[in-house]
């Protein structure tokens, strides 16, 4: 395929340029917030009478503020519960407790046209760029589903915004009546952009949007969702678990682990200066193209998996592969709070944060150490 | 003579669309104790050279030499290739939950790679050696997890107990094929730490295909980077993250969001889609989406030449497939003016000095 375009080049004049940030301008206009939402899934067991033999818990009581205009990175590994947090905040969970504003209404609690009207504004793009399009649709009708959704625009009228969108993102408009599989994985990836951008929505929540993509193509769909953001004022909320990503398109970022956040703060703070053990542990892994900065980086390894979310651990979740745990961790929950000389909007949810210039213990999760450990707390059933 | 070298490795497929033409004449080696990185996107053709050495391309045609520890693994009839692959090069891949029989218990599944290569070796034997394996590879519990199945395992337990096969008959090499590409990130980290362990313990040779830099920064002795079925750059370490020449690697190497970069700036893309390996395009492969492109490379394809120069670290010689001066290495921005300009006059003439 030669007349594939060029990617940035197709975008409109103006879209490089990059404007004001309007999260600058207002620092508390919050757009969503979350308090205290928790997320369980049902275990059940039984063929009549279904019984509630366990619970997932996936979210266990998230709070966090997204401003307008600002980006959201999350991180965190598999199973810390924040593709579940993003699907709660999208309406596509209910969720099991708390609350999400969303422009001061609480969508928990919104009726079915309500929810319908707040999906206008809220719009999702996922990871996999092969799963979400439907293959036997043409791409001009996919991107066209939220007019048709929503009663918008019809017949050519709906065919000429769809264009528009097509070509924003840096497709060619000709190519509408094309099917899915004729596009490349970056192309489908636009495709979903283009589809997300349709009614115009205040926030966007980004599942893993370049996980599938290989590194020249994944640079590509990251300046796009940076140019579209600064053209259209967009909110991010910025899910990944590549990290030099997040640390990339974020203006904020949140750690998870096992469906709480442990830290939150302005993303080159937290990846400068991580207070909980959990996210130094995370951000010293994140992989650095450069060898000579591999080898000086100071890698702290942790011992054993995470546990299952089923029945975590008390207190602080991290405590049992935590280098700094102590008794008080085992019996207290911390509270996501300042800490000691950090900014005001960098919140950490450890009793003992690592202080600056510490050195975590160094444990090897190599061959001896682990094999003496008593017992391992995952193991999934 | 090293370990295993391969010599103009070619790999094509007949296919209902045409002949795919996934590895196109690529040359390496590895030594014992050292480590080759190989690099590329999907469709370069990274995991089918490797997947050819071990005869675990059906169908293909297959040209070349890949001499190893004194016999051609290209030329060897599949009897004897079973006695070779498993005992003698061992094999780790992406997806450990896949590659374990889910309805067979870990540690029979090990035991019975074993005894298919040592006849003489008893039950109890076998056994014994799974559960050290297991042991050696960070498992908890060894003697009590040998029983488990793999769906009791965590997704990092799986990849040990992968490269805990892999390791059971002390192969001279091992072939990584994307070993923590599925996994987290601290769990990535204990398990490139594991393997730079037994690596060291055991002094075996290590080939590892990722897609990943960082992964390669922190792992690889020399570099091969692919592209559309070619090598376009093989170089040591150190010179192919601070003196690459080509312009793919250069590009690669630019898409990464790095701390340095800062948030503002924005990323620099490589424009364009990887090539079809069924119509691939004439002369470099690269150059339909090459920002340095001159006339001679729409003809004449680059050939794999050294680059000269002091080499940054020991490992290979730096060599590169691109009709760009060889002069020119490196990242900065006089590295890419120096390249623009060479690329406007071989415009202009419509060919080159070197």
């Amino acid at each position: 395929m030669s007349e594939l375009p060029e990617g940035l080049h197709a975008l409109p004049e103006g879209l490089h340029a990059a404007t004001a940030r309007p999260a600058e301008a207002a620092q508390d206009d919050v757009l969503v917030s979350a308090e205290g939402v928790v997320k369980y899934f049902p275990i059940k067991q039984g063929i009549v009478f279904k019984k509630e033999v366990a619970r997932v818990h996936a979210v266990d009581g998230v709070d966090l503020r997204v401003r307008r205009g600002e980006t959201l990175g999350i991180v965190g590994e598999s199973g810390s519960g924040k593709s579940t947090l993003a699907r709660c905040i999208t309406g596509l969970h209910p969720v099991t407790s708390g609350r999400i504003l969303f422009e001061g209404t609480d969508i928990t609690k919104l009726s079915k046209s309500g929810l319908k009207a707040f999906r206008r504004d809220v719009q999702m793009i996922f990871q996999d760029p092969y799963g979400s399009l439907n293959p036997r649709r043409r791409v001009g009708s996919i991107i066209g589903d939220p007019f048709a959704i929503h009663n918008i625009a019809d017949g050519a009228d709906r065919k000429k915004r769809v264009q528009e969108l097509m070509e924003l993102v840096g497709l060619n408009p000709e190519h509408y009546n094309r099917f899915p599989a004729e596009f490349s994985g970056g192309q489908r990836q636009r495709i979903g952009v283009a589809r997300a951008l349709a009614l115009k929505p205040k926030l966007i929540v980004c599942d893993e949007p370049v996980s599938a993509l290989d590194v020249s193509i994944q640079a590509q769909v990251i300046n796009l969702l940076k140019d579209l953001q600064d053209e259209l004022g967009l909110t991010y909320i910025f899910i990944a678990h590549d990290l030099s990503v997040v640390r990339y398109v974020s203006d904020r970022v949140g750690v998870m682990y096992l469906g709480r956040i442990g830290e939150s703060a302005a993303a080159e703070e937290l990846y400068e200066r991580p207070r909980h053990p959990y996210s130094a542990a995370l951000l010293s892994a994140a992989s650095i193209a450069d060898p000579d900065e591999a080898e000086r980086a100071e890698r702290i390894v942790l011992i054993g998996d995470v546990p299952s979310p089923i029945d975590p651990p008390s207190g602080c979740r991290f405590h049992p592969r935590c280098p700094k745990a102590q008794e008080r961790c085992v019996a207290e929950e911390p509270a996501l709070v300042v800490r000691d000389g950090d900014a005001a909007d960098h919140l950490t949810a450890c009793h003992f944060p690592v202080e600056p210039g510490e050195v975590l213990a160094h444990e090897h999760a190599g061959i001896s150490q682990v094999s003496t450990e008593p017992e391992l707390p995952e193991v999934e059933q | 003579m090293s370990l295993l070298e391969v010599t103009d490795l070619r790999v094509s497929f007949r296919t209902a669309d045409g002949v795919v033409r996934a590895v196109r004449g690529v040359s390496f080696s590895v030594d014992a104790g050292r480590t080759l990185g190989i690099v590329g996107e999907s469709g370069s053709g990274k995991s089918v050279s490797t997947q050819t050495l071990m005869g675990l391309t059906p169908g293909a045609q297959v040209s070349g030499e890949a001499w190893f520890d004194g016999q051609d693994l290209l030329a060897m009839p599949e009897r004897q290739m079973r006695r070779v692959r498993g005992a003698q090069i061992g094999m780790i891949f992406q997806d450990p939950l896949s590659s374990l029989h889910p309805l067979y218990k870990v540690g029979w599944q090990i035991e019975e790679m074993i005894k298919a290569h040592e006849p003489d070796m008893s039950k109890e034997q076998a056994r014994k050696r799974a559960v050290e394996m297991l042991g050696l590879v960070g498992i908890p519990q060894p003697d009590r997890r040998v029983d488990d199945y793999p769906h009791q395992f965590s997704g990092g337990m799986r990849q040990r107990a992968m490269i805990a096969m892999a390791l059971a008959l002390n192969p001279k090499l091992i072939i990584a094929d994307e070993p923590t590409t599925a996994l987290d990130a601290t769990v990535q980290m204990q398990i490139l730490d594991l393997m730079r362990r037994l690596q060291g313990e055991f002094d075996t040779a290590l080939i590892m295909i990722t897609h990943d830099l960082g992964v390669i920064a922190d792992m690889a002795d020399d570099v091969l980077v692919m592209y559309g079925g070619q090598a376009v750059e093989h170089a040591g370490r150190r010179d192919l993250y601070y003196r690459p020449h080509h312009p793919y690697t250069v590009g690669l190497l630019e898409s990464v969001p790095s701390a340095a970069a800062g948030r503002g700036a924005r990323l620099k893309a490589i424009a364009g889609q990887p090539p079809s390996l069924i119509n691939l395009p004439s002369g470099c492969v690269f150059h339909p989406r090459c920002e340095y492109v001159m006339e001679r490379c729409r003809v004449d394809e680059p050939p794999l030449d050294e680059v000269g120069g002091e080499p940054l670290s020991p490992g290979a010689a730096h060599r590169s497939a691109c009709w760009l001066p060889h002069r020119i290495t490196g990242l900065d921005e006089q590295a890419a003016q120096a390249r623009r300009r060479a690329s406007d006059e071989g415009r202009s003439v419509g060919g080159d000095e070197r």
